[in-house]
């Protein structure tokens, strides 16, 4: 018997969000509090009803204990991350949801919180020896066949999927240009967005290139905050403050020969030029008994903009390839697109908190208050990452 | 191309460092004597690529280190117009390329183009090999136009 249904998500909250190291003289930690206050009290619940953490990438240094312990949460039950980076965001409300389905747990917190004061993402791959380099792969046998080329960059590594892409199926920058100035025209209407200022096709051809084919709006922001999201069983969910948003499916993994993606580059040709998600959207699709149709708003993980393309394609939005035509076409438009994505103005125009604002929009959508609502939203897809092992998604329902 | 149009050029020697095992050195080894060589299982004949401790068809871990001709297919590329870090600041443009070996089963290496101006590199295109010595130690694989 599946989990579908099981769990719901019944509260979101976050912090403030920072441009890169302005989330200073704040801790991490701190941020992480905050947010899970603030999702507790969205739900109606405190922290004595916690008894599960359930997080992905980096989120708590991947520990729970110093914060279990700093915010005082009665007994931890489940505790676990999902491996990998960025790609688990989605999946670890999939977690939690399975902790709970399982019995392992009741009231699960999902979390992400980040501060880029000392280190950047934006170079995580670099050589070795940078001080401060928090977010670093290490040297390591396997580097050594990517680092010498002056790969350092996630946006330089993702630079080449989309050069292959383009090749493949003629998709063009204008394509990656529509995802760019759709996305910031939702960030627009939003108190909570870093980027206000309308973007235009000729704003985008007069930024400067930083890996072809990926100029300056290709690239999400550098962002500090933290986002948490609060998940227990769907009967529990019933007496809570607002209407459960059901779990209806989650799935996280991937090919294993995708594997390590970005940094090795010997993905099977057939795939190669993907978003990875392939297998873990026909998963998705079959727990929920739904297909890419029955979706009314995507909140499709954006570090990089070609990247909402392939995904489009790998859910099934349309067929492979197409993706670049789909999006000119108008078809992720907020209020006349037929699957409006990142209504909350994603992490290329909002913030960049690892993918977790996706999650947080979702249920809003589906409560109906979000601030670029779609009309009698019943199906939200959420994923995570475009990244090596694992990708992850989350199917929600109202 | 415009005729300003520089040269790629290539990250400095300085961020260039190796962490090879048991698995890697014998192809680092064979790079710093001008060999490109690549393992291939000695049971199932898969080439496998970077070099680690399985064949992931067969699961054997014996390989043969079948040396390769040096020439290349571009299978794609970025270039890199913005410096990262400080020590690329006079090294942009350079192009990262992912290569494919023919005749390995796809294996694709990531190396450098060089002696291309940026506009000119076409997914697709013959590439051969140019070695680069980067330190008295480290010799890694750069790719150019192949001569007609």
């Amino acid at each position: 018997m599946g989990m579908q249904d099981a769990a719901a998500v019944v509260g979101v909250g976050a912090t403030r969000y920072y441009k890169r190291g302005q989330s200073l003289p704040q801790t991490p930690l701190e941020l992480a509090g905050t947010a899970m206050l603030a999702a507790l009290a969205d739900a109606g619940l405190t922290v004595d009803d916690v008894d599960g953490l359930a997080l992905y990438s980096m989120g708590l240094g991947g520990d729970t204990s110093l914060f279990a312990q700093v915010m005082g949460i009665p007994e931890v039950r489940f505790t676990a991350t999902l491996t990998g980076g960025g790609g688990g965001s989605a999946g670890s409300v999939g977690l939690a949801a399975a902790a709970i389905h399982a019995g392992m747990a009741t009231t699960v917190v999902s979390l992400m919180t980040l501060q880029q004061a000392a280190s950047r993402f934006g170079t995580s791959y670099a050589p070795r020896g940078r001080p401060g380099a928090q977010y670093s792969a290490p040297p390591s046998p396997e580097k050594d066949f990517t680092s010498p080329s002056g790969l350092m960059g996630p946006g330089q590594m993702f630079a080449v999927l989309a050069m292959r892409h383009m090749h493949e199926y003629g998709t063009r920058r204008e394509h990656f240009a529509e995802v760019a100035i759709s996305t910031r025209a939702n960030a627009i209407r939003r108190e909570t967005s870093l980027m206000t200022a309308p973007l235009t096709l000729d704003d985008y051809f007069n930024a400067r290139m930083i890996a072809e084919p990926l100029c300056l709006y290709d690239f999400c922001l550098e962002c500090d905050g933290a986002v948490a999201v609060v998940t227990t069983s769907l009967e529990r969910a019933r007496d809570l403050r607002h209407p459960p948003v059901r779990i209806r499916a989650s799935a996280h993994g991937g090919h294993g020969r995708w594997g390590q993606a970005i940094t090795w580059m010997n993905m099977p040709d057939e795939y190669f030029a993907s978003s990875g998600h392939r297998p873990v959207a026909q998963r998705l699709w079959a727990m929920a008994g739904m297909t890419a149709a029955d979706v009314d708003v995507a909140l499709l993980y954006d570090h990089f903009s070609p990247m909402v393309i392939l995904q489009l394609e790998d859910y099934g939005f349309c067929p492979i390839g197409e993706g670049g035509p789909f999006v000119a076409d108008g078809n992720i438009r907020h209020g006349t697109g037929t699957v409006p994505v990142n209504t909350h103005g994603g992490n290329l125009s909002e913030a960049y908190i690892i993918g977790m604002t996706h999650v947080k929009e979702a249920v809003e959508q589906l409560r109906g208050t979000a601030v670029n609502q779609v009309d009698g939203a019943e199906v939200a897809l959420v994923t995570g990452g475009p990244a090596s092992i694992p990708t992850s998604a989350l199917l929600l329902t109202r | 191309m415009t005729a300003d149009e520089p040269m790629a050029k290539l990250p400095p020697a300085e961020l260039i460092a190796l962490t090879p095992d048991v698995f890697t050195a014998p192809f680092w080894d064979a790079a710093r004597d001008h060999r490109l060589v690549v393992p291939r299982c000695t049971a199932c004949a898969t080439y496998r690529f970077p070099p680690s401790a399985f064949c992931f068809v067969c699961r054997s871990q014996a390989v043969d280190w079948v040396e390769q001709p040096g020439r290349g297919v571009l299978y794609s590329y970025t270039v890199a117009w913005h410096p990262l870090l400080p020590e690329v600041h006079d090294a942009v443009p350079y192009v990262p390329a992912v290569v494919e070996l023919p005749d390995t089963g796809g294996v694709r290496l990531i190396a450098n183009l060089v002696e291309v101006r940026p506009s000119e590199v076409r997914i697709g295109m013959d590439l051969e090999l140019v070695w680069r010595d980067v330190h008295p130690d480290v010799t890694v694989a750069t790719f150019r136009p192949a001569a007609r």
